[in-house]
């Protein structure tokens, strides 16, 4: 069986943190990503049409992954890290959808109400 | 600077008790690093909450001005632009991010101090005080863009309250921006540490507190930035 002693997770955890190399490449893919996000902003033909929405929360969704899983280390932290992060994390996007159903937002968004 | 493995044996940043002064949960986990992600997962709940109060007043303002499209008031005929800057808030952005990084090499100095520096070089980036200094102006620098921004709102007739766009955008990322000023002045007090005594590999789980907290603030900025700023 294998071992799940802090001790042994602890050195497993070692072994798989960032370089300082990581830490910039991270850097650098988060200007990217911010830099195309603005540049979709000011191109019409992008912006005008329905992939632009999602394509700006996919991109911030990208962007929280990576801060939150390299520089935040939650990809190498013990397991209640990730779960006193998330728990909230997900209680707080419910409700923050169920608010928007409530309010219609997204209702009328998704042509539900006429 | 070469490719460092991070972080030391001597670091244990990443939450399991090993002295240093905090207690040990039955886990093996120290309290504080407990204590900081409980809080941060709080902190998701209110600004969540700010945002869906945000996006729930987008758009039901019967007056001006908007953030993205310009109005002309029936009253008097003046012509309000559409008040979002987006060149200004984007480079507040980059800046936000780039003392995110500043900030994680912060942490990764103090975990190898104990590493030997040969040039001098090595040792201006493998120096704590370097990347706390940096991280600590460049979120100066983020908060003067903020000001900045408020300031100009004000001069253009937009304040907390003109209408529902005014009274929910100042608190959400007035909220947000005192968060970064708690932020800073807690990178300040690690600074005078840094001065007083040296911050020591034994003292990366207290760096590294401040290091979530302020990535946290990093992270809200992203969904607020692309939320608030750049979906119309």
């Amino acid at each position: 069986m294998a071992n799940h002693s802090p001790a042994a997770e602890h050195a497993h955890d070692e072994s798989l943190h960032p370089t300082w190399t990581t830490y910039w490449k991270i850097a650098v893919i988060l200007t990217v990503i911010t830099a195309v996000e603005v540049s979709a902003y000011y191109i019409p033909a992008w912006e005008n049409s329905w992939v632009y929405v999602p394509s700006m929360l996919i991109m911030s969704a990208v962007k929280f992954y990576i801060v939150v899983m390299y520089y935040m280390h939650l990809k190498y932290d013990h397991k209640l890290f990730r779960s006193l992060f998330t728990g909230p994390l997900l209680v707080a996007g419910l409700t923050l959808v169920g608010l928007l159903f409530l309010f219609s937002k997204l209702v009328l968004r998704l042509g539900l109400l006429s | 600077m070469t490719a460092t493995t991070i972080p030391t044996t001597a670091a244990h940043d990443d939450g399991h008790a090993h002295g240093g002064g905090g207690h040990h949960t039955s886990l093996g986990l120290d309290n504080r690093k407990v204590a900081i992600w409980t809080f941060i997962g709080s902190e998701c709940m209110l600004f969540a909450s700010l945002i869906s109060t945000y996006l729930i007043y987008k758009g039901r303002s019967p007056a001006g001005p908007y953030p993205h499209e310009a109005w002309t008031s029936p009253t008097t005929g003046e012509v309000f632009p559409a008040i979002l800057n987006i060149p200004v808030t984007s480079a507040s952005t980059f800046v936000l991010l780039m003392s995110s990084l500043a900030m994680v090499l912060a942490l990764a100095a103090v975990q190898n101090k104990d590493v030997p520096k040969h040039t001098t070089w090595e040792r201006i980036l493998g120096s704590s005080k370097t990347w706390l200094w940096a991280t600590c102006l460049l979120g100066i620098g983020f908060l003067g863009c903020q000001a900045y921004e408020f300031t100009s709102f004000i001069h253009e007739g937009l304040t907390m309250r003109t209408n529902l766009f005014g009274s929910s955008f100042f608190t959400l990322t007035g909220f947000h921006g005192a968060h970064v000023t708690a932020g800073v002045v807690w990178l300040f007090t690690l600074l005078a540490i840094d001065y007083k005594r040296g911050l020591r590999p034994s003292d990366a789980l207290m760096v590294d507190i401040c290091a979530l907290y302020w990535h946290f603030v990093d992270v809200v900025w992203i969904v607020i930035f692309t939320l608030i700023y750049l979906i119309k």
